[in-house]
């Protein structure tokens, strides 16, 4: 056996509606491992943070998943308009998603910030008209 | 008896193997082998959702008889407000409490009047901010089990607080213990009981070393006795003690209603309710202070084990709260008797894999393989409920690839192909 479990995933971004899709299917799949709790719950919060981003800002992209008995590695790529200034980006409260979305609670400005908050390391490539990849790990804390 | 007691039971002779509660099981518990459905102890929650949908009537719980209580001297029943909501043209409940006098028992004790309490104890410790929230209601016993197996970061979001029939069944034993000065033991308290999680409770309490209750008799098997001493009554004793916050317990709503505020929710429905628990524990839920949830459709009038549509039920159980107090049973000072014994654990062990965590990643790399195999369409002709389950269950070595009936169909036509090269 490799010394991960892999898993691809596709997000879609025709379908607003079946945006989290991925991150629950990654979280069940934790869960029948009997994966710590605490990181099952953090990695399950990021990855839905950024799999709504994606879908959001730059109509879909994958998610390749790498899960470690010790930590979880996610890279979530799209080939979206990249982010223009990952600073602003990063402050809480700064949200450039479109009305439709806000009116189903999202566009707070929390996604980055909540996405850094629960991880455990976040590194943003990311180039204007090329796309963004973003690097997540949440290790296991005990 | 085995670590698992369950109310919930196959009647084998009535089974014929179909896939109906396959399909419905909200935990992935059943199995069909054999031509049989069987349980797994371990992942019921005893929700009853394959009593009301076995077109066979299959499944069944079991549940105490009249009989059962003549061992006693002192006969108590303590029916859930539900029970009022089964019958046609009531305007007071105390025709269902003398009944039931009428059929054996020698008092009767609301358990609307212990919601009262809860209710009560509840915005007592919401109002001192003194748990985690949002807080999720402990009445409903399916709920509570599904958290304990599958939502190990909300266990400490449980409300420790006893279930009204808890509470109800205690008060009652000891205002019966004052009253005819018998012994514990010599006294019966049985609860009348809309669903089958409700007699697990009993039998296997979560939360308390031993529940004082002694039994529990299902709506369904009291009903044809009961309506009939409810016919025939000559006085109507003055019985009932609850007001509407009590009785309205019985309907999804009516416990988070009585919490006099607004930052509540309500789900009833076991999907529903696995919704409303996957969301919170990725924290999609926010100011929110307390969660009501109710596996059954409607709330309790919903259960598996009642005779009334859910939705008159709820209608009826609406138009007798008319006119009644708000609420008659209050609680005292200190409400330390009304906590939780024992703390709400998660039970680590049912749905992992495996406990050492290199041999779960190994298994479920190959069941990911199985799984590209397998059709995907989730027939339950194998015997378990979706291919994912079957996957599993080969890697757990509960089931064979060729149990799965296109698998076989293929290795056949293989077998008939090489056969046919031969001639």
């Amino acid at each position: 056996m490799s010394s991960a479990l892999h898993l691809h995933y596709e997000v879609s971004g025709e379908d607003f509606t079946r945006a989290g899709e991925a991150s629950s299917s990654v979280k069940k799949r934790l869960k029948s491992l009997g994966y710590d709790s605490d990181a099952i719950r953090r990695v399950a919060i990021a990855m839905y943070e950024a799999e709504i981003n994606m879908v959001i800002h730059a109509e879909g992209g994958y998610c390749d998943v790498d899960i470690y008995p010790d930590k979880v590695e996610i890279l979530l790529a799209d080939k979206g308009p990249g982010i223009p200034d990952v600073d602003k980006a990063m402050q809480e409260g700064f949200s450039t998603a479109p009305d439709n979305v806000r009116n189903l609670g999202f566009g707070a400005g929390m996604g980055l910030p909540n996405i850094k908050k629960y991880t455990d390391d976040m590194r943003i490539e990311t180039t204007i008209g090329v796309g963004t990849n973003l690097y997540l790990t949440v290790i296991v804390h005990k | 008896m085995t670590k698992y007691f369950h109310s919930v039971e196959l009647d084998a002779e009535k089974c014929c193997g179909c896939t109906h509660c396959l399909s419905r099981c909200p935990t992935e518990a059943i199995r069909v082998h054999d031509g049989k459905a069987q349980i797994l102890p371990e992942r019921c929650i005893d929700c009853g959702e394959c009593i009301r949908v076995c077109p066979h009537h299959a499944k069944k719980a079991s549940c105490s008889t009249l009989d059962d209580t003549k061992s006693f001297k002192y006969k108590v029943a303590i029916p859930a407000p539900a029970l009022f909501g089964q019958f046609n043209n009531l305007d007071n409940i105390d025709i269902v409490l003398t009944g039931l006098k009428a059929v054996g028992f020698d008092k009767v004790f609301e358990v609307s009047r212990a919601a009262e309490l809860v209710s009560e104890a509840t915005r007592k410790l919401i109002k001192e901010n003194k748990l985690k929230k949002p807080i999720i209601s402990s009445a409903c016993p399916a709920v509570v089990r599904m958290i304990k197996i599958r939502f190990p970061e909300l266990c400490s979001n449980v409300m420790p607080l006893l279930a009204p029939i808890e509470v109800a069944a205690r008060l009652a034993r000891k205002e019966a213990i004052e009253e005819t000065g018998l012994k514990s033991e010599e006294i019966g308290v049985f609860f009348i009981t809309p669903c089958a999680a409700k007699v697990t409770e009993v039998h296997s309490p979560s939360y308390v070393e031993k529940s004082a209750c002694d039994g529990a008799i299902s709506f369904s098997k009291i009903y044809p006795e009961l309506s009939q001493a409810m016919d025939h009554l000559t006085e109507i004793e003055p019985i009932a003690q609850s007001g509407l916050i009590g009785i309205g317990w019985a309907n999804s709503g009516g416990e988070s209603a009585a919490m006099l505020g607004d930052k509540y929710l309500a789900a009833d429905g076991i999907e529903n309710v696995i919704r409303v628990l996957e969301e919170l524990e990725d924290e999609h839920i926010r100011d929110i202070d307390f969660i009501e949830l109710n596996a059954c459709s409607g709330g309790c009038v919903g259960g598996a084990l009642t005779v009334e549509n859910p939705y008159v039920a709820q209608a009826r159980i609406q138009n007798l709260r008319k006119y009644m107090p708000v609420s008659m049973n209050h609680i005292g000072e200190n409400i330390d008797n009304m906590m939780w014994e024992n703390e709400l654990k998660f039970d680590a062990d049912i749905f992992r894999l495996d406990e050492d965590i290199f041999k779960a990643m190994s298994m479920m790399e190959r069941m990911e393989t199985i799984i590209k195999d397998l059709p995907g369409i989730d027939c339950g002709s194998c015997g378990a409920p979706t291919c994912r389950a079957m996957a599993e269950d080969i890697v757990m070595g509960r089931a064979k690839e060729t149990d799965c009936i296109f698998k076989l169909k293929a290795r056949i036509q293989n077998v008939y192909d090489t056969l046919s090269g031969l001639s």
